[in-house]
């Protein structure tokens, strides 16, 4: 565990040494920032979508109590999407899509003799395929978390006036009470250190990948698995420290 | 010319290179041969810098590489090309963008205009000319290895570096490559050192051959001396190919010299 910590802390300084021009840096980061973020928004938007909708069905089938008004629904929903629900099962999502696809994207790499190649050429092969990378998902985690939090207090919406749980009046009204603009920031922190985790501990298991496709698909699973529990840890961390 | 001295490697305390030295000279076709783990790639992975030996130095036409700055170990990098295995082509790219890649990051002074105009001319160079919008999984094995080349050869590489370029290939389309290598070698003149295990390879373009076996070097000399070497194992290896076999008994019965094959 402290090896593979220390290897991890080399491998971010080898990113970081010998870096390639920036028009080239630039470059790569927007082309990561498509295949990270542009391509992530169907599934962040089906997901947020739905648990918004969920969390509104449910918080109204729980409360029972006539002397809590129902606009409280509406407070529920927003408070739970802005301060856990966007951003962490947004990141777990992400996690899922992107840190696999990094891990399985650099592990090929790897053992198709890409890197080496890259290497050969007097090439930073760590800082040309994983600092874009990294830099891409700093950049398109809070988007997607923002989307995600705006997606699901509407689906929360739309699944409350349809099912008739709640009016859309009293929902709305619900939404805007107490408001604490300070837990969007809170929010929008979480996925910058989450999009971190995610994007280096994946890029990490990938590009040290040995063996064959067998090791790959390996890389890709240990990639998802460890990006999860950091971002668990991660979430409760940053919960005590900042709120 | 590069210049090899005792270079020693071992993993996890099992010696896979037991000091070899020995001279790839420029304009050559310096092959390493040997049988499977006797050290041939790992000795190449050394020399091209991915991976350190234990001990022992490499020069580069007189500057030395192992040890050395950072900076100075770069600049000899990028006179390196090298063709692997696997071709290593970047998945992503078309065939003309992979050519292009090298020139992009290893010569920012180079026009758009310039660039394409040198990956036409080496696309051409290995025959390609009409791959340059496919996509490496749209081709065969044989044009990956052109493609491979075209790559090296692009940023005007001072040595080459070929990791079995016949592997996976059917023996007409390795004469073809060892051919092609054979040819740019002589008229770019660089230093080029292929690791092999074919005796084809060895008769068409061995200009200057290194036999390895257990991690020593135990031969070096040229395609014309090979089939009298008085080595053992390398007489056991050059044997072991029934074309060679054939050849020589054929040579037995008429006494007509190996060595004109």
């Amino acid at each position: 565990m402290v090896k593979s910590f220390g290897q991890f802390l080399l491998f971010m300084q080898s990113m970081l040494v010998r870096k390639e021009r920036f028009a080239v840096l630039w470059k790569r980061t927007i082309d990561e920032c498509v295949t990270i973020g542009v391509n992530s928004i169907f599934i962040v938007a089906i997901v947020s979508a739905f648990i918004g909708a969920v969390t509104c069905v449910q918080i109204a089938y729980n409360l029972t109590n006539p002397l809590i008004p129902k606009s409280t629904i509406g407070y529920m929903v927003r408070e739970m999407t802005i301060l856990e629900l966007a951003p962490t099962i947004t990141s777990i999502v992400l996690a899922g899509k992107v840190g696999s696809s990094i891990a399985g994207g650099l592990g090929t790499m790897r053992i198709t003799e890409q890197v080496s190649a890259l290497e050969v050429m007097g090439i930073n092969s760590a800082s040309y395929l994983v600092l874009p990378r990294i830099l891409a998902a700093i950049l398109m985690f809070p988007l997607l978390v923002v989307l995600a939090m705006a997606l699901s207090i509407i689906g929360g919406y739309l699944a409350g006036s349809l099912t008739g749980s709640i009016s859309a009046q009293e929902y709305i009204e619900g939404i805007r009470s107490d408001f604490i603009p300070y837990n969007i920031v809170f929010a929008l922190i979480k996925s910058v250190v989450f999009a971190f985790l995610v994007s280096a501990i994946s890029a990490f298991k990938g590009y040290y990948t040995e063996g064959g496709a067998l090791e790959v698909g390996t890389a890709s699973t240990t990639a998802v698995n460890n990006s999860i529990i950091a971002i668990l840890i991660a979430d409760f961390v940053l919960a005590a420290i900042l709120l | 010319m590069i210049e090899i001295h005792n270079i020693e490697k071992s993993f996890d305390g099992n010696p896979v290179l037991k000091g070899i030295s020995c001279t790839f000279e420029t304009g050559k076709c310096n092959l390493l041969l040997g049988g499977s783990g006797t050290g041939k790639s790992v000795l190449l992975q050394c020399v091209v810098g991915l991976m350190q030996p234990d001990l022992g130095s490499i020069t580069f036409d007189g500057t030395v590489f192992t040890n050395n700055k950072v900076q100075i170990r770069q600049e000899i990098r990028r006179k390196i090309g090298m063709l692997f295995q696997g071709s290593a082509l970047f998945d992503s790219m078309t065939v003309a963008k992979n050519v292009e890649f090298p020139l992009q990051m290893l010569t920012p002074e180079m026009s758009a205009a310039e660039r394409r105009d040198r990956v036409e001319f080496c696309l051409k160079r290995v025959g390609l000319e009409n791959a340059g919008d496919k996509m490496p999984s749209e081709i065969s094995g044989g044009m990956k290895k052109r493609v491979g080349i075209a790559r090296a050869i692009a940023p005007n590489c001072t040595y080459l570096f070929c990791d079995e370029p016949n592997s996976g290939l059917d023996p007409l389309t390795s004469l073809k490559i060892d051919e092609l290598i054979q040819e740019i070698t002589y008229e770019y003149n660089i230093t080029t050192v292929i690791i092999t295990h074919d005796m084809n390879s060895v008769v068409e373009i061995g200009d200057h051959i290194i036999f390895l076996y257990k991690g020593l070097k135990l031969w070096d000399g040229t395609k014309d001396e090979i089939l009298n070497a008085q080595v053992p194992e390398l007489k056991e290896f050059i044997f072991s190919s029934s074309l060679v076999r054939a050849a020589k008994r054929i040579d037995d019965e008429t006494h007509s010299g190996v060595e004109n094959l």
